[in-house]
């Protein structure tokens, strides 16, 4: 609940300040930090809920109940660590923009908070919504050409999602026994016939595929990253994207586990054919955002294949790289933007040689293309290293299938990073200044984060553990009943 | 010294090198030279000093840092173990890899990333000695990639010019390729042995607790894996487009250790192997094709280290023959023995180049002798050496693969011979047109040849005695000695090692022959590039199968249009039509049915988002109020 409210003071305060409006904004998101790592410091990762708090809104049955375990701590931590980042990511730039948006930026970490916390249907619905409008704002506000359509498709897109999940949050909550309740013990209580359960399953799932995306959902994700100004893309990717993740987890396996199993041998093959198609399209791409947007779409198939394989070593999998993707695509989309503040321009035909000119950010931006690759002992690894593996002991095409992902993904990377940074600069080329103090901050955080997580991922597989062998207990128990 | 802390040592001291030249190479100046230097020699005494253990005890050291990861029943530790291969290896990557330091120290003397370079050059012997002390697939695999990024760097070291970028891209791209394979073999081993652990997993091959095809698949796997980092047919066009980066780097990476990685893998393996015929017929009939191909168009290359190049994959395959044929001592003398004449002749071929600010074309060269008598000198005895020269390092090895050969398949051991022949021409020719004759090269050039200085030269003196007597640590028994060193230090960690006793005549007979062969290649290159002082033709004018030989087999070529692209013309049509016409283009379609129902609406209202953002709010509210009253 603090981790909901602290931000959004924060974005008050720094809204209605007259100045100091990026120090407020930064010391409330680090403030939110510290409150997470200390929760974390006397956190069990036991699988229990706990920091519960539970109070009633409006009935017996629509609570604001909120608690975190593993996987909710997981993902906290990665909104709450990221969220600073961002804020650094922006602390040079434009302050007439930042009066408005830096509050915005503060305002969603609040709601992804929320997202992350909620134990009742409705809390989860409303700030699941809640989160759609400050990235609105920022996307259709100070995005480039083309925004107000680019990010009313998204909108769009994403709101036709949400209207199917809060059908079946609707028609589960009116399937509760008694007194009707949203809350999230009862609605896995809900028995369900196999016909209802496949309509709701799959309303839900349709809000969780768009907001991942998975193929073929996805046509919304590149135009908007790439719309988006850096920050933007940066929230939308690294966080919000993982509320997508964090759904299915939470708000569609438990809830009708009769047919995951139907269900998510779709899911997993739409997320295998994403892998490659993503990845091939990225093979072509000359707009450096446009071609991470693509990147991450593969990739994010990847951790979807995970979790269709209903194991604990796709869920496992998934719940590690959800949160060294989310480190790793906020790493490319902040180089990508200090390229862009610099040069004009983010077209890989017009950049050249800038490794010359700075050799802390060419090092600093090849980390963060390294973890991308999944080179080991760095934090992309792991995860893909545990994901194919689950996706392969399941369904072995599958698994090779989306094992082109390694070849591809090197091959985009590379070119990517090499056209930006290789080659001998341009003569009309203008001068690559050097990293301010804020942006090697921010960059210097994700890269060592980015080693550190590779070469020790246990802690946070350790995080989520119980949870995860929790969720497939209680999905294999609904299923044998069955 | 506690044996623990030589593992420490071994590891971290690169490790130790690359940060501190990493971070603070620029103010360190060429001192950084010297750092990176220490920081392979003192791992190169502690190797010693396991080694030593070895020889006492055979028992492997295993040494466990902490476990990486654990999710239920998969587990992977970051551990290590020393055993009789891994000490082998551990020598070979150390030692050369000292020397070879030693001369980038003098090589890489004016270039302005002369601390980045020493900084990748450690990052790469960490890497390899991760690789080779692993005591399981996944450590194994951690430096299986870690090689392969460092030589992606090291290829691409002078970042300035983009074919060398392309060409450190098309390396790492190309293994990856490989190591697709690679890590579905992993998946295998997982599926069938439920565990990454070498130890285990072979104790259970042992113990016939597995099915023969997922065996053979796992066997066919890991050599997808070794195609790639070993460069062999079909994944071994990234190898000669490697030699963009600077000499030492070839020397270190691309002839001595991590193109040898997929036969130590191999050997590692050998248990699996032994039960996989199918698997070793395909390494068999690989590494056979490879070679002659390899040493095909190393016929026709100028380009000095091209030829080298050529000339290493034509190498490793024959070492693939040998583990094909069961041969798995063969294999590893042959890896020891090509890392000292191959370092020693690329290392020559950069003290060459130094020579020539910086030209690698042959034709451009000639007489090089007398101006540079050491390098000269021990390129002779590289030369030598790899062709099979008698008593020689490689005579041994490659006699010994030869032999194995004509025991699997009598048919094919005239194939291997032609090859060994092929190597021997084209390695007379290279070393004639290079140092014979008279110079060919324009006045500034020739007035700037000299001898490089001594840094550079020691190691090609020391690299030059390892080529002349390396071959005593595996004597064949015909010359009397107790001989067989090697063959006997891997018996423990080999599972069931084939011994062919051969007459002494039939093993004269055999060196004879390949013997008579290297004297006929050197009769017939020097009338030709030496008596006749003919300078090879340049490409334009090559003729019929010259041409072809000259032209690669245009296998490049053959890959672009097969391979590279179709996957582009894929990557832009799904682009263009699938993504923004078909699956884009009904999601508009379904929005602007949408917005012309909705049009009703817009007559009252603006139809702008913030009135969605609050129809959004207000439904909300309707339905919470809805429930109040239910």
């Amino acid at each position: 609940m603090e981790l909901i409210i602290l931000p959004l003071a924060g974005a008050l305060i720094s809204w209605l300040g007259k100045s100091l409006n990026r120090q407020v904004s930064f010391l409330f998101s680090i403030a939110t930090l510290a409150l997470n790592l200390y929760w974390l410091s006397v956190f069990i990762p036991d699988g229990t809920l706990q920091f519960e708090q539970n109070v009633p809104w409006m009935n017996e049955g629509i609570r604001v109940h909120t608690g975190i375990d593993g996987m909710g701590m997981l993902l906290l931590l990665l909104a709450n660590l990221l969220t600073p980042i961002i804020l650094l990511s922006r602390w040079s730039m434009n302050q007439e923009q930042n009066r408005l948006m830096l509050p915005l930026i503060l305002l969603m970490q609040s709601a992804l908070n929320g997202v992350f916390t909620s134990m009742n249907g409705l809390l989860f619905y409303v700030f699941w919504e809640l989160a759609l409008i400050p990235i609105y704002f920022i996307s259709a506000k100070w995005g480039s050409d083309n925004r107000i359509r680019i990010t009313l498709k998204f909108f769009l897109y994403t709101f036709f999602g949400s209207v199917f999940m809060l059908a079946s949050l609707l028609f589960l909550y009116w399937k509760t026994p008694g007194t009707h309740s949203f809350e999230w013990a009862s609605l896995v209580a809900v028995e369900l016939t196999e016909a209802e359960a496949w309509w709701v399953g799959a309303g839900l799932l349709i809000a969780f595929l768009i907001k991942i995306p998975v193929f073929p959902f996805h046509t919304w994700q590149a135009d908007t990253y790439t719309a988006a100004p850096a920050a933007g893309s940066m929230l939308l990717s690294g966080i919000m994207l993982k509320m997508g993740f964090f759904g299915l987890f939470r708000w569609y396996l438990p809830l009708v586990p009769e047919v995951i199993q139907s269900q998510m041998s779709w899911v997993g093959l739409l997320a295998v054919v994403g892998v490659i198609y993503g990845g091939f399209i990225a093979l072509r791409q000359n707009d450096l955002k446009r071609l991470v947007a693509y990147s991450s779409f593969s990739h994010v198939g990847l951790i979807a294949a995970g979790i269709a394989t209903l194991t604990i070593n796709g869920f496992q999998g998934a719940a590690i790289q959800m949160f060294n993707h989310g480190i790793n695509i906020v790493a490319l989309f902040f180089a990508i933007s200090i390229i862009e503040q610099r040069m004009g321009s983010r077209s890989m035909t017009q950049l050249r040689g800038l490794a010359a000119s700075s050799r802390v950010f060419a090092i600093l931006f090849m980390v963060a293309v390294l973890g991308t690759v999944a080179v080991p002992l760095t934090n992309g690894f792991p995860g893909e290293l545990l994901l194919l593996q689950a996706v392969f002991a399941s369904n072995a095409v599958y698994g090779i299938l989306a094992g082109l992902t390694i070849i591809l993904c090197a091959a985009y990377m590379l070119r990517m990073y090499q056209f930006s940074m290789f080659g001998d600069a341009a003569e009309h080329q203008p001068a690559f200044q050097a990293l301010v103090p804020s942006e090697w901050l921010g960059m210097g955080i994700l890269a060592s984060l980015i080693l550190v997580f590779g070469i020790f991922p246990q802690p946070i597989l350790d995080l989520t553990h119980a949870s995860m062998t929790q969720l497939l207990e209680i999905i294999q128990e609904r299923i044998a009943l069955r | 010294m506690n044996q623990s802390s030589l593992f420490i040592i071994i590891l971290l001291t690169p490790l130790a090198g690359f940060l501190i030249n990493g971070l603070f190479g620029k103010k360190l100046h060429s001192a950084s030279g010297w750092l990176g230097t220490l920081a392979v020699f003192l791992p190169f005494v502690a190797s010693l000093m396991l080694f030593n253990a070895q020889a006492q005890n055979s028992e492997p050291i295993a040494f466990k840092l902490f476990q990486w990861l654990n999710v239920g029943s998969f587990q992977v530790d970051l551990s290590f173990q020393a055993d009789r291969l891994s000490t082998i290896m551990l020598l070979v990557v150390t030692g050369v890899g000292f020397l070879i330091h030693l001369y980038s120290i003098a090589y890489m003397h004016h270039d302005e990333g002369f601390y980045k370079f020493f900084a990748y050059l450690n990052l790469f012997i960490f890497s390899m000695l991760l690789l080779v002390l692993g005591s399981n697939f996944v450590v194994m695999f951690f430096g299986w990639e870690g090689v392969g990024l460092c030589s992606y760097l090291l290829i691409g070291f002078w970042f300035k010019n983009e074919s060398y970028g392309k060409a450190a891209r098309k390396a790492f791209v190309m293994n990856r390729i490989g190591d697709l394979g690679l890590l579905v073999g992993l998946f295998l081993i997982y599926f069938q042995f439920g565990t990454f652990e070498y130890s285990a997993v072979f104790q259970k091959v042992e113990t016939g607790a597995y099915r023969p095809e997922i065996l053979t698949a796992i066997c066919i796997s890991l050599f997808i894996g070794a195609t790639g980092k070993s460069a062999q047919i079909p994944l071994f066009t990234w190898l000669p487009d490697a030699m963009a980066g600077p000499t030492p780097v070839s020397a270190l990476i691309h002839a001595a250790t991590m193109v040898t990685a997929g036969i130590y893998m191999t050997v590692r393996c050998n248990v699996m192997f032994n039960y996989s015929p199918a698997a070793r017929d395909l390494m068999l009939y690989t590494g056979l094709l490879t070679s002659v191909v390899a040493a095909l168009i190393g016929l026709k290359q100028n380009d000095i280290k091209k030829v080298l190049a050529y000339s290493t994959v034509s190498q490793l395959g024959f070492m693939f023959i040998a583990l094909g044929c069961g041969a798995y001592t063969a294999a590893l003398f042959h890896v020891l023995t090509h890392a000292f004449f191959k370092a020693l002749l690329f290392l020559g071929s950069g003290s060459v180049i130094h020579a020539m600010s910086g030209a690698q074309d042959i034709r451009e060269m000639g007489g090089l002798k007398k101006y540079m008598p050491i390098t000269y000198w021990t390129f002779l005895i590289g030369t030598l050496a790899i062709s099979g020269f008698p008593f020689l390092s490689g005579f041994f090895s490659k006699d010994e693969i030869l032999l194995a050969l004509y025991d699997r398949n009598h048919w094919l051991y005239p194939v291997g011979l032609a090859s060994a022949f092929v190597t021997a021409f084209y390695m007379f020719r290279l070393f004639f047109v290079t140092f014979h004759g008279n110079f060919r090269g324009t006045e500034t050039q020739k007035h700037h040849l000299h001898e490089s200085p001594v840094l550079m030269t020691l190691p090609l003196m020391v690299l030059a005695v390892l080529s002349i007597a390396g071959g005593v640590i595996n004597l064949p028994h015909y010359t009397g000695a107790s001989g067989q060193g090697l063959h006997h230090w891997l018996d423990p960690v080999l599972a069931d090692q084939a011994t062919h006793h051969h007459t002494f005549a039939s093993e004269m007979m055999f060196a004879g022959l390949a013997t008579l062969g290297l004297l006929l290649a050197f009769v017939l290159t020097r009338r030709k590039y030496v008596v006749a002082e003919v300078v090879p033709e340049s490409d334009a004018s090559m003729q019929g199968i010259g041409k072809l030989l000259g032209a690669k087999f245009l296998i490049d070529e053959a890959y672009d249009q097969v391979i590279v692209h179709p996957s582009e013309q894929l990557a832009d049509g799904l682009y263009a039509w699938s993504d923004q016409k078909v699956i884009d283009g009904a999601v508009e379609q379904s929005g602007n049915i949408t917005q012309w129902l909705g049009n009703f609406m817009r007559k009252i209202q603006t139809g702008n988002i913030e009135w969605y953002l609050l129809i959004m709010v207000l439904s909300m509210a309707v339905i919470l109020g809805v429930n109040l009253f239910i």
